[in-house]
């Protein structure tokens, strides 16, 4: 009976199972090692992860390779942005340990073994190409963040996060969910290159089509994070313990770019005038109201998680524009700028909230705007780091945030949108203002602490080499933006 | 010509100085951090020495052009080059920053090396302003640029500083936002160009052209400042420490000016002539209803800086009148207006690190105490009022002479403000410096010392020599302003 039975090709999806079994072991390995001797799982970990980028390379074709019967594609943009990835949860590891060290409930192999089965989830995600594989990636992310955010159990705000997590999160896997069946429901397929040649040939009820994409976007719109799909961002953000922030606000927006470009480019581009819309929508909302809420919070990863808001509706600007008139002349401009965009962001982002970690001990949560008054006093190389980045993400330049926003507003005017590219800059404009704002309490305010600063030295050289890359990749872009072309050149729309 | 890269000197010199500040760490270093200041800005200064004495007179084309790739994906240039309109700013601007380490030299103790730092950063920026002839490049230099200074008030100004930096900050940021969609509009426009040069080239119908107008006129308006939107100055000013006054005066006014040469009025000519009477209008409310808002301050640092507006109201009406006269004496007066401007704030600032005040009526006598700085005051406000043989005079009269030409009653109208410019200077003036001793605060003051004598001894230097031979000033702008009134009497409809 196994006649027909092929064994798949395994080496696209290498570094996936070298983490899959990498994980396991680290569970088991972890039951055996006292709690004085963490640290083996947090070297483990940390060179699993280093394993994969290795693999990563090794294995790179350049070319789209399809395996496990075209349910998961390896091409050029998975490879880039699971680089990316890798080295971002290496990073935010490294800013977590001392944080996860200093709060008993944390200080467990559990923390690494759900970090690295949700980087697992991302991967998949970013590799996917059948809705099975989409939701299989997304549901072992999100329980493993579910998971993550609830970790500190005695903490009331975390665990009320994780719930309102868990419910708001598992609501948006039903609509997505809802919304692919609808569409296999039209195309008789869930693969998604196959749904994407099947409309091009135009046999399909619109209607349906159209009502799953809805449900779909929707979705989308709730791992993304953007407005009116937002209402979980603020309070998880705030609620989970600082080290699980720093995960959640970064490589998961790196895996929702993936499947955005999955779902909507690959698979459902003959619709482009539908979902663009719906895009147009969710973004100039995202604009308006996470930066205009950002401004009223006094709590720093409140504030983030609305500034997320506003970044990943900016990001979504570049994933409107691709078609213009049902003309995909600039579908690459479009997307590669987004996906420049996503991969700024996440450097940024986690240079943000590592410095909260920088700031926080053993016993204190230094999530407060005002905890980062003076600290120009107390550290001036910590403070030029943090201004560094609030300068980026205001977009001014020379750092790496300006051009992000540079070359998704190229993108938007290059498509005609007039209109929204100017909606773009007076909102950022709004947004520059609470940013600076923290520059102010750095700079201008005396401090109301003057604790010195007890992070270990590998953190502090990671966070001054996180601050410095988004300086220098603000004074030199063009290896990432052409990288981000290639990635997009090569695999979306090949 | 020279086969350094004197511009890249010119802009890099006092940036690596600057970070070298830095590094000289805490306030024990003080001393260090000061002098090492004082030889990156007087290296910065003498390396743009070369520009000028071997710069070609004749020519119209840009000179000591360096150019190479930057951003390839964007075609993005590292693109400098100056012609006659360019090249003394950026002479003034390395001669102020020496002016302006030396004029913090004892008066700041808190943060030495930080706050020489931001200025050496700050002058590089502006140099890099002056000289960029790539769109891209000219706008990082340009927003870039608002960082230190942002710094710089909000933490060595005074009491209500923090109001004023972010005035300035988001003031100066919204009006550049627009111009930033301005240039994306025109690298669309031009097929993927970002080249300054090769846009003066290209044909644009009215309505984009007008479009395009209007939003460099909002970014360089509220640069200049123009009336209606001039408000930030004052308040800059007053908060800003006595050097960044002075840098705000003397450079960072012309930066608005200098963008309505190189963006405005060469690549939407026709917008110019069609919206010239609406900018004139501006420009001589600017001249005379600001003319008179000066002569009502109490406060000295306010008075200068609506004074600063005035003259800037003088500059922009040089310019629209689209003759030589105007744009070469507008030109004339940038530069003075650099020396003047410059050393009225210094020596307001003399007073204010003697007796703590710049309200006019806590002084009156100071002529008694201080007679070698009175002598250089009157000097200074002499040529503030236009008097002949000062640098004042030369551009005004020339400003004054074009519009004789334009328009009668405009010229009667701007004529005007020669008055008012003598009423309230030479008023503050007299009741500052002349009259019986005040108070026991003029009492005690003490002359001024060798360096403040020295700083006050080059800028007045600067001054005489532009009032009493302007010769070689204006013999260097006579080509390029030929060039410039060639490139706007055609039009670029098509």
């Amino acid at each position: 009976m196994f006649d027909n039975f092929v064994v798949p090709d395994l080496l696209p999806a290498a570094p996936e199972l070298f983490l899959a079994a990498m994980a396991a072991v680290i569970l088991l390995a972890d039951v055996f090692i006292k709690d004085s001797r963490r640290t083996v799982v947090f070297a483990l970990t940390q060179l699993t992860l280093l394993g994969c980028l290795v693999i990563q390379f090794v294995t790179m074709t350049g070319e789209v390779t399809f395996t496990f019967s075209n349910m998961f594609v390896d091409d050029l943009m998975a490879d880039l942005l699971k680089a990316v990835l890798y080295m971002t949860v290496f990073v935010v590891l490294f800013y977590s340990r001392g944080y996860v060290l200093d709060r008993e409930p944390m200080a467990k192999g559990e923390f690494y073994v759900l970090t690295l089965f949700a980087t697992l989830g991302m991967m998949v995600m970013i590799s996917a190409n059948h809705f099975l594989t989409i939701y299989l990636g997304l549901e072992l992310l999100s329980l493993s963040l579910y998971a993550m955010v609830a970790m500190n159990r005695d903490s009331v705000a975390s665990t009320e996060a994780a719930m309102k997590y868990f419910v708001l999160g598992a609501l948006a896997s039903g609509l997505l969910l809802y919304g692919m069946s609808m569409i296999y429901g039209a195309t008789g397929t869930l693969e998604i290159t196959g749904i994407g040649q099947l409309l091009m040939t135009g046999q399909a009820n619109k209607t349906v089509l159209v009502f799953g994409l809805v449900f779909l976007v929707a979705g989308l719109a709730f791992k993304l994070g953007v407005v009116p799909f937002h209402m979980w961002i603020p309070d998880v953000y705030h609620g989970a313990p600082t080290a699980v922030t720093l995960f959640i606000g970064s490589a998961p927006k790196l895996a929702a770019f993936a499947v955005t470009m999955r779902l909507l480019v690959t698979g459902l581009i003959t619709l482009s005038q539908d979902w663009q819309v719906m895009l147009i929508i969710l973004s100039v909302l995202s604009m308006a109201i996470g930066n205009l809420a950002a401004i009223a919070q006094t709590n720093i990863k409140r504030m983030l998680a609305y500034s997320a808001i506003s970044h990943m509706g900016f990001m979504l600007l570049g994933v409107t524009t691709g078609v213009v008139g049902g003309d995909a002349r600039m579908a690459l401009n479009a997307y590669s700028s987004a996906m420049f965009y996503v991969v700024s962001y996440v450097l940024m982002t986690a240079g943000s909230f590592g410095m909260i970690l920088l700031l926080s001990r053993a016993g204190f949560e230094a999530d407060n705007l005002d905890d980062f008054k003076g600290l120009n006093k107390r550290s001036p190389w910590f403070a030029g780091m943090m201004m560094i980045m609030m300068f980026s993400m205001a977009g001014i330049p020379f750092f790496i945030g300006f051009f992000a926003k540079f070359a998704v507003l190229q993108a938007v005017v290059a498509a005609g949108y007039m209109w929204l590219a100017i909606a773009a800059v007076i909102f950022s404009l709004i947004g520059a203002f609470y940013y600076l704002r923290v520059v102010k309490l750095m700079y201008f305010d005396q401090p109301a602490d003057e604790t010195p600063l007890v992070a270990p030295l590998d953190m502090r050289v990671l966070l001054s080499a996180n601050g410095l890359a988004v300086a220098v990749l603000g004074m030199f872009p063009d290896i990432l933006m052409i990288g981000c072309v290639l990635a997009i050149r090569h695999s979306v729309i090949a | 010509m020279s086969s350094y890269p004197l511009l890249s000197l010119a802009i890099w010199i006092p940036i690596v100085a600057g970070l070298l500040v830095l590094a000289t760490g805490a306030d024990r270093n003080a001393p260090l951090a000061r002098w090492l200041s004082l030889v990156g800005a007087a290296i910065g200064f003498l390396v743009t020495i070369p520009l000028w004495t071997g710069f070609d007179s004749g020519s119209a084309a840009m000179q000591f052009v360096e150019l190479a790739p930057w951003i390839v994906r964007f075609n993005v240039n590292y693109h400098l080059g100056v012609d006659g309109i360019s090249m003394l700013f950026v002479l003034l601007n390395s001669f102020i920053t020496v002016i302006v380490v030396l004029a913090g030299w004892e008066v700041i103790k808190d943060k030495v090396a930080q706050y020489n730092a931001a200025f050496l950063i700050m002058s590089g920026l502006m140099n890099g302003i002056f000289t960029a002839l790539d769109g891209v490049l000219f706008y990082t230099f340009f927003e870039a640029s608002l960082i230190p200074l942002y710094i710089i008030i909000g933490v060595w100004g005074g009491p209500n500083r923090v109001y004023a930096a972010f005035k300035f900050f988001l003031y100066t940021l919204a009006g550049s936002l627009l111009f930033l969609v301005a240039l994306i509009y025109l690298y669309v426009h031009s097929g993927g160009s970002f080249s300054i040069l090769e846009w003066q080239q290209l044909p644009i119908p009215l309505a984009s052209q007008t479009w395009l107008f209007l939003a460099f006129l909002v970014a360089f308006a509220v640069k200049v400042p123009m009336w209606p939107v001039h408000t930030w100055l004052p308040d800059a000013h007053v908060e800003a420490p006595t050097g960044g006054s002075i840098v705000l005066a003397a450079i960072a006014l012309k930066l608005g000016a200098y963008g309505f040469l190189r963006f405005s009025l060469p690549i939407a000519p026709d917008a110019s002539h069609e919206l010239s009477g609406f900018v004139i209008a501006l420009a001589l409310i600017a001249v005379v209803y600001i003319g008179f808002v000066a002569l009502v301050q109490s406060d000295m640092k306010k008075l200068v800086a609506y004074s600063s507006i005035a003259h800037m109201g003088f500059v922009i009406l040089g310019f629209f009148m689209f003759s030589a006269i105007g744009v070469e004496g507008a030109l004339v007066q940038m530069v003075s207006h650099g020396f003047v401007s410059g050393a009225m704030f210094f020596c307001i600032g003399v007073m204010y690190d003697r007796v703590h005040s710049r309200q006019i009526a806590d002084y009156g006598g100071v002529v008694n105490t201080m007679p070698k700085f009175a002598a250089l005051f009157m000097l200074f406000s002499m040529a503030n009022s236009g008097l002949p043989a000062t640098s004042g005079f030369v551009g005004e009269f020339m400003v004054i002479l074009g519009a004789v030409k334009f328009n009668f009653w405009v010229a009667f109208a701007v004529a005007t403000s020669m008055i008012i410019g003598a009423a309230y200077n030479l008023w503050m003036y007299k009741r500052v410096v002349f009259g019986a001793v005040a108070n026991h605060h003029v009492a005690e003051l003490t002359d001024i010392n060798k360096r403040e004598f020295l700083i006050l001894a080059l800028l007045a230097a600067g001054t005489l020599w532009m009032g009493l031979y302007p010769q070689p000033f204006t013999e260097v702008m006579h080509a390029s302003v030929n060039e410039l009134l060639h490139h706007v009497a055609n039009s670029k409809i098509q």
